[in-house]
């Protein structure tokens, strides 16, 4: 309830028309280059649009804030709408969890001709056994997939072929040079730096609080160079892209949509940083910092989620 | 900001510039309703076509592919272009008004969110005149008619849809943090409105389940374009699993359609009954149980698709329950009636018929839900029927009546009683001619989304496509009467405007300036 006895109302703003122009442009632009044939010039376009009024927005949002124009009734309004935002965000990864259990749990048993979790399916075991044989005769059910039910039916003829290697845990004498381990150990300390920083500005201590924001910007890029050399790894010496068959696809997209927050949240970071080391901020004012953090432990605890269901549990 | 908005008079470029640049909620809302009936006017008219092709057996004036397009696009256009923003647009409108704040909370997004829309839908409309045409899948857009058989611009109907979710999201979390943070001093949760709580349910929905419908198309992008599996069982992914995703945010988008026109109901009848609204906290909780519910019924339309029975029968059970807190409600909207001193002004009119025949779209929803059954009743005209029952004479009759009940508020002038009344009762029957017929040519077997039909479904398709033409008809004297209440309506002056009507909206002075509650008023 508001305790506010006069209000802020923006006055008119161009920002919004433009922003929404650049969006049509960028989508627009996506769509007609992912066609065959198509060019990436719209969307680059698109894209220059959207960086460029996406900064101007948040510069004047920071100055605002700064002349002393956002009262305690808006900056609430920012704290819900940075936790709503990501609430939603959440939402997206659970539409790709979501689709990496159903296949995990019921697909995958059901192609390979078994019941999918015993109690809860009743299905007769000769019909699933008779879909299995005439469908995809010879697939086996086995998580990662690492043979595909157009392999086994098809054979070199198959469109999706299943990768050479996996990314499971491949056991406790190479524990040290798995990457997904380090990759864990790195975002993992990042969200303590992170806190650490925090408190820090909170205590307003602002040398600790750079230095730690500092970290936290470099565990961040290091962990995308770690991801990126685990793709071109992937690509280049496992045999597992995109394109082989369920396990590629869950495993690229789930990390990927991860990595590209991980890059969304160190921009984010990466912009407070600088914002510190100008000077902003105050020990009780601080907002643009803390949405940035819970951004970070929001990417976090996604990862923690990803490594068990996409790593370790297979 | 001690002048008022510019007007026609202020010169081209002012004027424009003050819609496209608008941070005022009610420039918002505005621009929000014309949009909404732009679209409902072009679904509409997809629609006329669609009735004009299945007059008679037979192709006459259409190829079936075409058809395919219309019947996509009419329900896309429909769901996304015109009920949604309809409802957001009554929101932008009323809800600062209604808990007493002074504007939106995030006035420049609240901007970007209506602006999205126009460009998501220009790039959905122009598919239709690309090679290879529009999306020709249904609004459902199942894998993998969607996917492997789908014409290229399915590329330009992904990321519209992208767009128009963003716009959905960057909604809601505005309509929530108004709600939550802009409350007049006293205006307790519990005080709130009724409209205003279906709202905040609402926008929680949106939050929660459009990241899911950008999730889907995401899946199909990938697997068009980039050589991934998720719905080619060939690489050990699953159709099913399309429908599962889809449907995981396609339920509670069908609440977040008529949870909003729950609330304009509840705020219309208890006026025109003078009397408060019966049992205001069993509504709220009622409401919030559906939205809970919508998250767990899923796979209810999915029925056929191939399930084990644990799933088939735990699906068809928590559906049923779902006409609990439904019932709850249609009662509470009854015995708010019941001894009350009814009148029968077009906003009531709607609203009762809002009450009966969403009540009739509710049982056929129930018959749909036994899983058995459903076997038969699966992909007819019969689920046609039902869900035009809940669609149309819900959200569309509920949001005429908000249109009818607030018009006066908005403009300061009445509109005219009898063209409206004259609307209601074209559309009334009109709406019945149309899709009555069509429960019994579903339970015949006639299937949905075909641009034919055998000889033995001729009558009552003839019979569907009159009704049809005449809804359509009675919408054409809607904005007649709308555009002719603003150019020539005889003037309202009083705060009320209705004799029984409660609320802070209704205590700012008619029509309502461009600023209201710049200063907090006090709840009592």
């Amino acid at each position: 309830m508001s305790t506010e006895s006069s209000y802020y109302v923006p006055e008119q703003s161009k920002l919004p028309i433009i922003t929404a122009t650049g969006m049509g442009i960028l989508a627009f632009g996506a769509a007609s280059w992912v066609i065959e044939g198509g060019s990436p010039t719209i969307f680059l376009i698109g894209l220059l649009i959207m960086v460029l009024v996406m900064y101007k927005w948040w510069s004047i949002v920071i100055d605002e804030n700064m002349r002393g124009l956002a009262n305690d009734q808006l900056k609430k309004s920012y704290v819900l709408g940075m936790l709503w935002f990501i609430f939603s965000e959440l939402m997206f990864f659970v539409a790709f969890f979501g689709a990496l259990f159903y296949v995990r749990v019921f697909a995958n048993s059901w192609l390979g001709g078994e019941a999918a979790v015993g109690l809860f399916d009743d299905t007769p075991t000769d019909a699933a056994a008779a879909n299995n044989q005439i469908l995809w005769p010879g697939y086996q059910a086995e998580w990662p997939v690492m043979v595909t039910p157009d392999q086994m039916a098809n054979g070199e003829d198959a469109q999706f072929k299943g990768p050479e290697q996996n990314m499971n845990f491949p056991g406790w004498s190479s524990l040290l040079s798995w990457l997904p381990l380090w990759n864990t150990v790195v975002l993992m300390t990042s969200s303590v730096t992170v806190h650490i920083a925090h408190t820090a500005l909170k205590n307003d201590n602002r040398k600790k609080f750079n230095t730690w924001l500092g970290i936290t910007v470099a565990l961040g890029i290091f962990f995308l160079f770690l991801q990126a050399e685990e793709y071109i790894h992937a690509y280049q010496h496992m045999g597992l892209t995109l394109e082989t068959g369920i396990y590629g696809t869950t495993f690229f997209l789930l990390t990927g949509f991860h990595g590209a927050h991980v890059t969304l949240g160190t921009c984010m970071l990466l912009v407070q940083w600088l914002r510190g080391l100008k000077g902003h901020f105050s020990h009780d004012d601080q907002f643009g910092f803390e949405a940035a953090s819970w951004y970070w432990h929001f990417v976090d605890v996604v990862w923690v989620g990803l490594f068990l269901f996409v790593y370790v549990l297979a | 900001m001690a002048h008022g908005p510019a007007t026609l008079a202020d010169g081209w470029v002012k004027y424009a510039s003050r819609w496209l640049f608008t941070t005022n909620h009610k420039d918002i809302g505005t621009l929000y309703l014309w949009f909404s009936f732009a679209m409902f006017i072009l679904g509409g008219s997809f629609a006329m076509v669609i009735r004009a092709e299945l007059f008679q057996p037979g192709m006459q004036l259409i190829k079936p592919e075409f058809f395919n397009q219309m019947t996509t696009m009419h329900g896309l256009v429909m769901v996304f272009g015109a009920i949604m923003p309809a409802f957001v647009g009554l929101a932008n409108w009323l809800i600062p008004m209604m808990i007493g704040a002074p504007d939106m909370a995030l006035p420049r997004m609240n901007n970007l969110s209506f602006w999205i829309l126009p460009f998501a839908f220009a790039i959905l409309v122009a598919t239709l005149f690309m090679e290879g045409g529009g999306p020709n899948f249904g609004w459902t857009f199942y894998a993998p008619l969607s996917t492997t058989y789908a014409p290229d611009t399915v590329n330009y109907f992904i990321f519209g849809v992208h767009i128009m979710g963003a716009s959905s999201i960057m909604g809601s979390i505005n309509i929530i943090a108004t709600v939550m943070n802009m409350r007049a001093p006293g205006m307790t949760y519990m005080k709130m409105p009724m409209f205003v709580w279906t709202w905040l349910i609402t926008a929680f929905l949106l939050v929660a389940v459009m990241p899911v419908l950008a999730g889907a198309v995401t899946m199909m992008l990938m697997d068009i374009n980039f050589g991934t599996s998720f719905f080619d069982a060939a690489g050990g992914g699953d159709p099913v699993l399309f429908q599962h995703v889809f449907w995981f945010f396609g339920h509670p988008e069908v609440y977040i359609i008529i949870l909003p026109a729950f609330g304009v109901v509840s705020q219309i009848i208890p006026t025109f009954s003078r009397k408060p609204l019966f049992g205001y906290s069993s509504m709220v909780y009622a409401t919030a149980s559906i939205a809970f519910m919508s998250f767990i019924v899923w796979a209810h339309h999915m029925f056929t698709v191939g399930m084990p029975i644990a799933g088939e029968l735990y699906f068809m059970y928590a559906t049923m329950l779902i006409a609990v807190p439904t019932g709850v409600k249609v009662f509470n909207w009854i015995t708010t009636m019941y001894k009350g001193s009814l009148t029968f002004e077009t906003p009531m009119l709607f609203s009762i018929a809002f009450v009966i025949l969403f009540t009739f779209g509710g049982f056929t929803g129930l018959m749909l839900s036994i899983a058995a059954a459903d076997i038969q009743y699966h992909d007819t005209y019969f689920v046609v029927a039902h869900f035009h029952y809940v669609m149309v004479a819900g959200a569309v009759f509920s949001g005429t009546a908000a249109v009818y009940y607030w018009l006066p508020k908005w403009c300061g002038k009445m509109y005219d009683e009898t063209m409206g009344k004259v609307q209601f009762w074209i559309a009334f029957i009109g709406f019945n001619i149309t899709f009555m017929p069509q429960h019994f040519l579903g339970l015949a077997g006639m299937p949905r989304r075909y641009a034919d039909y055998g000889l033995q479904f001729a009558d009552w398709n003839m019979v569907s496509s009159i009704g049809a033409f005449m809804y359509g008809a009675a919408q054409i004297l809607f904005l007649f009467n709308v555009v002719r209440t603003i150019t020539h309506g005889k003037p309202v002056d009083k705060p009320e405007v209705w004799e029984g009507a409660e609320g802070l909206e209704w205590t700012v002075p008619t029509p309502a300036p461009y600023h209201t509650f710049e200063k907090p008023p006090q709840v009592k």
